[in-house]
């Protein structure tokens, strides 16, 4: 085998590829074929399932659940912008400012992942709570009407997934913003930028690359999100993800729930699509 | 002199309790290739950064020209810089590299077109404008950081060991070629480097520097011929140092007697009211003649010393000699190999007589020595 492995470098690398290519068939592509087979399928629990290629069972879906996918998109896109404003200055300051506590801010940041996702979201449900301390408090007060709720708004479920998805825009703005050689912005500074100049001429552009994998990954969890509507919201802030776990694991309506998968898969590619090329306008512009 | 362009009048910053530059005055005038020489870790960044702007200052004030620029920021300061390691933006290309000041002051593209080209030509580097910085050379980046920052027209350039980068030949040329563009636009450049020569060649005066003060500042010849501490003679190359005691005056010259009991003469000037003295002579400086042979070259207006020749290296334009004393001191002597062939080469163990011209020898302070004296082989580089 080694000696085979002499006469043939070339293979070497796929060698590295393997582990990874098996793991992404088993566990991305053929549950995605499934999927697939599934939405296009027609049936029953009861009476058993046919591939009938049932194509139409997608504008159907839209059709039905187009409220909660338009939701779902606008909810995510809100977070995206909301979890940037947050973290872009949270990995600015930690780059920049950090100094020697650097790993101690980040290990703050991603401190909260040592709980579970429900836990969290669960203990928001208690600080968000109509008599919890904080609405509680200012009702006493008198600030806040007694009917003023949070819980079961747009503003709890969007508020609970930014939060939950905070880190995943932290870490990568991070990466990008360390990289960022601090002469440079001197440079900028000599240069006759003031500082928030200085900013948007170099700091920014150069920390793009940061921003667009930092909005993937708030985004696409966010869009497909069901946890945070379930325990926050209400009726009135259903999202996909909510119609298709109900769909999978209560109705057991597998071909609608499997098409809504994709057209929600569909989606976010469309969305980035539009973005990355937006971006890539930006890093070019002086 | 003419009215100073940069005055910097008892400066001080401190890191915490660590000072790195001790109240350090200094005035350069407008049109003036002035550098700042010493070991690492003397203050010469700080310094540059604290006219820059880019580091406050702890104390003591900055001038440019009239104005007082001490709590200024960098972007209100009539100083461009060239960085150490040209912080040119990757992002932008040659062309927006140059022109991002001129951008920043809004001026019309026309002209920032007209500028960069123009500017393009004074680097030698036409044709480049479409270019990413990682796309030229390490010297060619060099000229664009160069060029970013003389087209915005500075007061005083900044520039911070700008060739470091650079290997020995490069080097050399873009001296030769800061040099030029210095006297074609006339303005001030304060140069940061650690290397005596390049300060040498470039400089017209230099301020020494060590441990966050100036050691000696003044004219390159000067420094080289008259070091006033041992640490500047020996970061300004080799030197050969000999205690003695100023004895008594002789006219221009004083009479030093040395340790070994030899009187030598030096410049009274040069005593500066010392009496307890080392003096010092630059191995070029220095003539071998055989011991015997001396009757011709020795006169009363030279030095002399004799000793043993321990070791002989051929270097090419010279040959290095290491000289010992009969009570024990080496002394290195550069002979010019002014014919070819061995005839007038010495040999080890031959007996020689070192003589000098009285005006080559230069006097340090002995008693001001304990502070300055250090393991010069330790601090100076080469
Ligand atoms: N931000 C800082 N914090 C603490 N100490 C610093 C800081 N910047 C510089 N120093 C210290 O100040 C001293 C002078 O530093 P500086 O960078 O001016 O040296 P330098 O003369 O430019 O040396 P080199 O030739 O190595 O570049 C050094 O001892 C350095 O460690
Ligand atoms: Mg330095």
């Amino acid at each position: 085998m080694l000696g085979w492995l002499r006469h043939h470098k070339g293979v070497v690398p796929y060698l590295f590829l393997l582990p990874g290519g098996l793991w992404l068939i088993v566990f991305f592509v053929l549950p995605l074929l499934t999927t697939a087979s599934v939405a296009l399928q027609e049936g029953s629990l009861a009476s058993g399932y046919r591939l009938t290629f049932n194509f139409g069972i997608f504008p159907e879906a839209i059709g039905r659940w187009d409220t909660q996918l338009l939701r779902s998109l606008q909810y995510g896109l809100i977070v995206t912008v909301l979890a940037m404003l947050i973290g872009y200055p949270m990995a600015y300051t930690i780059a920049f400012r950090g100094g020697r506590y650097k790993n101690i801010l980040l290990l703050l940041v991603i401190l909260p992942f040592f709980t579970s996702f429900i836990i969290r979201t669960i203990s928001w449900k208690f600080i968000l709570a109509d008599q919890g301390f904080i609405l509680g408090t200012l009702k006493e007060i008198g600030i806040l009407d007694q009917g003023f709720r949070l819980l079961a708004t747009p503003i709890a479920v969007i508020s609970g997934i930014t939060y939950n998805f905070l880190p995943f825009v932290v870490l990568p703005l991070y990466v990008a913003l360390e990289r960022i050689d601090p002469r440079l912005i001197e440079a900028a500074t000599d240069l006759y930028a003031s500082r928030f100049q200085a900013f948007l001429r170099v700091t920014l552009p150069l920390s793009i690359s940061g921003v667009f994998a930092a909005s993937l990954l708030s985004f696409i969890p966010a869009v497909g999100d069901y946890l945070n509507a379930e325990l926050l919201g209400s009726r009135n802030e259903t999202m996909i993800g909510n119609v298709i776990q109900r769909l999978f694991l209560v109705n057991r309506d597998y071909p609608e729930a499997a098409a809504l998968s994709l057209i929600l898969m569909a989606g976010i590619l469309v969305s980035i699509f539009f973005y990355s090329r937006l971006l890539r306008g930006q890093e070019l512009t002086i | 002199m003419p009215e100073a362009d940069v005055r910097l009048d008892r400066v001080t910053k401190r890191f915490g309790s660590f000072t790195a530059v001790d109240e350090l005055s200094l005035e350069v005038p407008e049109g003036e290739f002035f550098s700042l020489l010493g070991p690492s870790g003397c203050g010469k960044t700080t310094t540059l950064r604290m006219i820059g702007g880019f580091e406050e200052v702890t104390s003591g004030t900055i001038s440019l020209g009239d104005e007082d620029v001490t709590d200024l920021p960098p972007f209100k300061r009539a100083t461009n810089t060239v960085f150490q390691n040209y912080a040119l933006f990757p992002h932008l290309t040659v062309f927006e590299n140059i022109a991002f000041g001129l951008r920043r002051r809004k001026t019309p593209i026309g002209e920032i077109r007209r500028q960069v080209a123009s500017m393009l030509k004074l680097v030698e580097l036409p044709g480049y404008e479409e270019r990413r910085p990682n796309q030229v050379s390490g010297g060619q980046q060099q000229r664009v950081a160069l060029a970013r920052a003389l087209i915005n027209n500075p007061r005083v350039l900044l520039l911070d060991e700008p060739l470091g980068a650079l290997d020995l030949k490069l080097r050399k040329q873009m001296q030769v070629e800061l040099k030029r563009i210095q006297s074609e636009i006339g303005i001030t450049f304060i140069f940061v480097t650690h290397d005596q020569e390049e300060a040498m060649t470039m400089s017209d005066r230099i301020a020494v520097m060590r441990a966050g003060r100036i050691e000696q500042l003044g004219a390159p010849e000067e420094l080289y011929e008259r070091p006033r501490s041992e640490f500047v003679a020996g970061f300004l190359g080799v030197s050969n140092l000999l205690d003695g005691d100023v004895a008594e005056r002789d006219g221009e010259l004083v009479q030093i007697r040395l340790a070994n009991g030899v009187i030598i003469r030096a410049p009274a000037a040069a005593t500066n009211g010392a009496t307890k003295v080392r003096v010092g002579i630059r191995p070029e400086k220095l003539r071998v003649v055989h011991q015997g042979a001396e009757a011709a070259s020795d006169t009363a207006e030279t030095n002399g010393l004799d000793g043993t020749v321990f070791d002989a290296s051929y270097v090419g334009v010279s040959t290095q000699y290491l000289v010992k004393t009969a009570d024990g001191h080496t002394l290195t002597v550069y002979a010019q190999n002014l014919t070819s062939g061995a005839s007038e080469a010495l040999s080890e163990g031959q007996r020689v007589r070192l003589t000098w011209n009285p005006q080559h020898t230069f006097v340090i302070d002995d008693e001001g020595r304990v502070e300055s004296a250090a393991p010069l082989e330790e601090e100076s580089t080469t």
